[in-house]
């Protein structure tokens, strides 16, 4: 599904040059269970938002269901991101002044779906991750698990080949963090890809696979799972 | 997609309703001035025309405008059986040109002429009893009544013998009569014009003020008495009516060809017709309509530059929100639109508003100031046709600014 190689990204500060990617090589296959894990700082979320083609390498190649991504126009990248990508952001990124049901239905009203239809597929998603209850309320209503479910909700309603997830559990307690991984393990048996970014190893162990990333590049992948 | 949209800006909107009302109120102040502003350049153009219309369809004006230095041939005896003179060229060629009463009368013969009258007139000064007040006074024919559309609302008009004997006789606006004598009900009173005793003999039917003068403020004299009264010898202007609306140019024509043997100087004299003289005016009041509206334009643009300025703001303060639509999927017209629609209904619902409060400012104007003001459906059209326009160009710019943001961008504002 993914493949990328020789991935670089810098950002310029003035005359200061990071470089938040330096060669990334990395491939995934359809159905895999991926964890990323690094220290604060590796470049886990510049990753993620290549991935997710919400931002662009400066370098390198990134071919996504084997088409390469550089020769998509910017409406086509949209389309991927609004149908076979679902993104779990690390900050959650919910429209404050819409309802939990809003938010969640916002991919499906880009996708064209009529009202009706969106109400319903957005009330059994919003039933699953288990916020039936509070689903006409705002963000600011909501507490960080809830608002953090109502995040994977919306990842979740276009039913995304690929799920990528920054930090899913970082602002919940032990058990909410438990349930969530549950319910990525129950997506992942559904058949759905699962990229997790996590700078928790035991979060990380939880994955059949492991990549580690330090200072923008890729250490070693975990389990011996070599993918072709 | 297109309802969706629509619906978002209207919750857009509906969440930030001071706002929406501040970024409106340009709008409503524009598209008001152009609604009543442009009514009452309409209401003046239908005031005007209507008291044109009212003096007579079939009417000729002439004006005779050369100065006249000879005094040759007083018609102090009044008609004589109004027998046409014969122009004579000869004998005239002086430049004193005189025209007597029986030569303009004399245009009768033509067939497409009905009736003519002098007119003499001058401000006067009127009294009965304690009360007086300075009135305008004229000197005309008895024809002149069917020519200027006159009647009366008792007594009688000016007769050919009041004509003839010069008696000391009027007949008196409605107004007037009001304003001496406190009610209309004045036939046979007597009434003192410049300090000399007149009998009433009938009053005006009532025609209403139009553009400033009251046609009700008069005193009408026989023709030669007035003359007398004024000192006046000669003709400066005569009224012609013609037979039918059809027959006013060959009227015109024959008039005209008349004056010119007599002055062999076209710039001696003046005929108009009344379709000329509605042209005229109706060019003038187009012009000052054109102006007022161009005016309230001005301020239906300074209200959608006022529109752009806060839908700038709303695009910078909902850089995150645009990011978080695009990583959901949202294709750069989406939010183009998103924007665009939101700019679109604030101007439109501030055009609708516009319009309401304009409607309400010409009810107060009609009824506190008595005013014609007319709103045309062309014009209530226009302005919300261009609030909207002035929504989409004025909205364009900062929704183009919103679906160029990068996504990744665009999430990282804060
Ligand atoms: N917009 C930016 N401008 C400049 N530098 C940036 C920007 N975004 C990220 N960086 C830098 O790139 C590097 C990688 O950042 P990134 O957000 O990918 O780290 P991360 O692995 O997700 O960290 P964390 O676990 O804290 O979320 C960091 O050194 C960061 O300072
Ligand atoms: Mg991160």
């Amino acid at each position: 599904m993914i493949e990328m190689t020789g991935i670089r990204k810098d950002y310029r500060m003035g005359d200061n040059v990071v470089s938040a990617l330096d060669g990334v090589d990395l491939a995934i296959a359809d159905h895999e269970f991926v964890a990323i894990i690094g220290p604060s700082g590796s470049g886990k979320s510049t990753l993620m938002h290549i991935i997710g083609c919400l931002d662009a390498a400066d370098e390198g190649s990134y071919r996504f269901d084997g088409q390469e991504i550089g020769d998509y126009s910017e409406d086509e990248l949209a389309r991927i991101r609004g149908r076979k990508i679902g993104f779990v952001f690390q900050q959650f990124n919910l429209l404050p002044r819409m309802t939990a049901q809003e938010n969640v239905e916002l991919p499906l009203v880009y996708q064209g779906m009529r009202g009706g239809k969106r109400h319903r597929i957005s009330e059994t998603v919003l039933e699953r991750v288990g916020l039936a209850d509070r689903i006409d309320h705002r963000p600011t209503e909501l507490s960080g698990g809830q608002q953090q479910r109502v995040a994977i909700a919306r990842a979740l309603v276009t039913q995304p080949a690929l799920l990528l997830a920054d930090e899913p559990t970082g602002n919940l307690d032990s058990r909410t963090g438990r349930e969530i991984m549950a319910l990525l393990h129950e997506l992942h048996r559904a058949g759905h890809t699962i990229v997790l970014i996590t700078h928790d190893a035991s979060i990380a162990a939880q994955a059949p696979r492991c990549i580690h990333i330090q200072d923008g590049r890729v250490l070693a992948a975990a389990d011996g799972q070599e993918v072709s | 997609m297109l309802p969706q949209t629509i619906a978002m800006a209207f919750k857009a909107i509906r969440t930030n309703k001071v706002r929406a009302a501040l970024t409106m109120l340009g709008v409503i102040i524009g598209v008001m001035s152009v609604v009543v502003l442009v009514a009452i350049g309409q209401g003046t153009t239908a005031s005007v025309t209507d008291s044109i219309q009212g003096m007579g369809t079939n009417l000729l004006t002439v004006n005779i405008t050369t100065r006249r230095v000879g005094q040759y041939g007083g018609y102090g005896g009044g008609p004589q059986g109004a027998a046409p003179a014969q122009p004579q060229s000869a004998g005239q060629q002086r430049g004193t040109v005189v025209l007597s009463l029986s030569d303009i009368l004399g245009l009768e013969a033509s067939e497409a002429i009905d009736k003519i009258s002098p007119m003499v007139n001058g401000s006067v000064t009127v009294k009965a009893g304690n009360k007086n007040t300075t009135v305008s006074m004229m000197g005309v024919l008895p024809a002149y009544a069917d020519i200027r559309n006159q009647s009366v609302q008792s007594g009688r008009y000016i007769v050919q013998s009041d004509v003839d004997n010069r008696s000391a006789r009027c007949v008196i606006g409605a107004q007037t009569a009001e304003d001496v004598f406190g009610n209309t009900n004045v036939v046979g009173n007597t009434l003192h014009i410049n300090g000399r005793a007149f009998q009433i003999v009938g009053v005006l039917e009532s025609k209403g003020s139009s553009a400033g003068t009251s046609s009700d403020e008069v005193v009408i004299l026989p023709y030669t008495l007035a003359q007398r009264m004024l000192g006046s010898t000669t003709i400066g202007s005569f009224y012609v009516s013609a037979v039918s609306a059809e027959a006013v140019t060959q009227a015109q024509t024959y008039v005209e060809n008349y004056l010119y043997k007599r002055y062999q100087n076209t710039s001696a004299y003046r005929v108009s017709n009344q379709t000329e003289m509605l042209n005229t005016i109706n060019e003038t009041t187009g012009q000052l309509t054109l102006m007022l509206g161009g005016i309230a334009g001005i301020a239906l643009l300074v209200g959608g530059i006022g529109i752009m300025n806060i839908m700038l703001v709303s695009v910078t303060e909902r850089t995150r929100e645009i990011g978080i639509r695009k990583a959901v999927g949202a294709r750069r017209v989406n939010i183009l639109l998103q924007f665009l629609i939101e700019a679109v209904v604030l101007s439109g619902l501030g055009g609708l508003l516009g319009l309401v409060f304009g409607w309400l400012l010409m009810q107060a104007l009609r009824t506190m100031l008595n005013m014609t003001l007319i709103m045309s459906l062309g014009v209530v059209e226009l302005a919300i046709g261009f609030s909207m326009a002035v929504g989409i160009v004025f909205g364009l710019y900062p929704a183009g600014k919103a679906s160029k943001l990068r996504p990744i961008e665009a999430l990282r504002y804060d």
